[in-house]
């Protein structure tokens, strides 16, 4: 989600087989430099997904003696997905950053064939994703602050998920701010 | 050739023969349309008198001219996932592409046909031709059997003229006046059919073909917001962004805030930029160094 020069993304912690619950800390946002990243779909390939752009960024840092940017991160994701067109990875990734030149927030979404959604507002994704269209349809506004913007994400997230039996089981909240980053784990419910 | 990757092909038939359901992709579920006018400003080749003679050699009229638009609805499934896409795409300055179908089909094989025809053009030393193009979209697409689902109307102009296609997934293609492709096709087919005609000035032609994408955004449920539309002349290309936005979110009345506090945390972890030294060591190069020691 977008805020004022702030950007917020969010995960559920559960890892499942269908209606088994396998984990309640399996963390699906990651961080590269002052990028993150979330992945959300097949578990294997979410771990598959991030050890792979874990080694694409770190190289990119290597070659170009720079953190990688938002906006550099989302075109990396798209065309490494779109190279397996055929054969994909199960997921479905969002970028959330702020842009290291101005400062501005930057957010997009990919389906599981690299197509990026650019998105001015947010960006939602996996299992409880219809649920948090319309949540987040409802409750995000522009220009929140980095405050207010933490409670809208962490009310939409755990209130989508409690309308979703496949997730839930708390949650992890990266609030991205010019010179922090704020983590927090959400209290959530555990059936 | 991008080459694409197999590798986790067999791994997902066989989770998919287990019942897993194979992932949606985004779809452009679209109206696109494509049309052909003369500018208002040339003389008609009706105009010339019938003289055997005389035909073989037309007055040097100005070319015709052509444009593009699109909606700007990106669907996956019954879901509405962006709702202000671009479907209008870049090919060479004055070639520009309108896409429907799979949407990461529809953006890759444009980039990478206008990355190649970009080469071409500096290596043959001219500008790029609308056919040439055309052409390279339909071998790369017949090659994979219409499984890269793109499907495009291709305008723009070249020393040859003014020229507009559609390229089917399969690999067929079409030069027609008027085109409109995408699952709102047959509304706006609707439009040009009944109202289409080769002598429209630039402002009519514009008008005519976002009334096309119109009865796309309001009869075709896979169509939807806004009009976009790129005229192409051989002077300039001008992409009209968001032209027509008869779709625009309503403000909300009121502010759906939540109170601070609301929500309840377990921990919470703070990392200053500021403080990042502490996590990792910063070791300053000295610009002019000591030699580095070698056996020699």
């Amino acid at each position: 989600m977008v805020g004022k020069d702030c950007v917020a993304i969010a995960c559920d912690l559960r890892l499942g087989m269908q209606a088994l619950t396998i984990s309640n800390n399996f963390p699906k946002v990651f961080q590269y430099g002052d990028v993150f990243l979330g992945l959300t779909g097949l578990a294997t390939d979410v771990n598959t997904v991030s050890d792979l752009f874990r080694y694409k960024t770190n190289m990119y840092r290597l070659r170009e003696e720079r953190s990688i940017a938002p906006r550099t991160m989302a075109n990396l994701v798209s065309s490494s997905l779109y190279e397996r067109r055929f054969g994909p990875y199960f997921v479905s990734p969002v970028v959330a950053g702020l842009d290291p030149k101005t400062s501005k927030p930057f957010i997009c979404g990919f389906d599981s064939i690299g197509c990026i959604d650019f998105a001015k507002d947010f960006i939602v994704s996996g299992t409880a994703s219809d649920q948090l269209f319309g949540i987040c349809e409802g409750l995000w506004e522009a220009d929140l602050e980095p405050d207010d913007l933490f409670e809208t994400i962490s009310q939409a997230l755990l209130n989508a998920t409690d309308r979703d039996a496949l997730s839930g089981w708390g949650a992890h909240v990266y609030i991205i701010e010019k010179d922090k980053v704020t983590k927090r784990l959400l209290k959530g419910r555990q059936d | 050739m991008p080459g694409f990757d197999f590798s986790n092909y067999n791994r997902n038939a066989a989770l998919h023969a287990q019942g897993m359901p194979l992932p949606k992709a985004t779809s452009t579920g679209t109206t696109i349309v494509g049309c052909i006018f003369d500018g208002g400003v040339v003389v008609r080749f009706s105009a010339i008198p019938l003289r055997p003679s005389m035909n073989l050699f037309p007055h040097p009229i100005k070319p015709p001219l052509s444009m593009i638009a699109a909606d700007t609805r990106a669907t996956s499934g019954p879901i509405v996932a962006d709702k202000n896409c671009e479907k209008l795409h870049y090919i060479a300055p004055q070639i520009w592409c309108a896409g429907a179908g799979t949407a990461a089909d529809t953006e890759f094989t444009t980039a990478l046909i206008s990355s190649q025809l970009e080469l071409h053009a500096m290596s043959t030393g001219r500008k790029p031709r609308v056919v040439t193009c055309m052409t390279m979209l339909k071998q790369h697409l017949f090659r994979y059997q219409g499984h890269i689902g793109a499907y495009l109307v291709v305008a723009g102009v070249d020393p040859t003229g003014t020229h507009l296609f559609t390229v089917h997934a399969h690999g067929s293609t079409d030069k027609l006046p008027y085109v409109t492709m995408g699952s709102g096709s047959l509304a706006a087919m609707s439009v040009f059919e009944s109202k289409w005609k080769a002598e429209l000035t630039q402002e009519e032609a514009v008008e005519l073909a976002s009334e096309a994408i119109l009865a796309g955004i309001w009869n075709d449920l896979g169509s939807g917001s806004n009009v976009d539309v790129a005229v192409i002349t051989p002077e300039k290309t001008t992409l009209k962004r968001n032209l027509i936005k008869p779709n625009e979110k309503v403000p909300k009345q009121q502010s759906y805030k939540f109170a601070r506090g609301t929500t309840a945390v377990l921990n919470e972890k703070i990392i200053k930029k500021s403080e990042i030294g502490r996590y990792v060591s910063v070791q300053e190069v000295p610009l002019e160094s000591d030699k580095m020691e070698v056996d020699s």
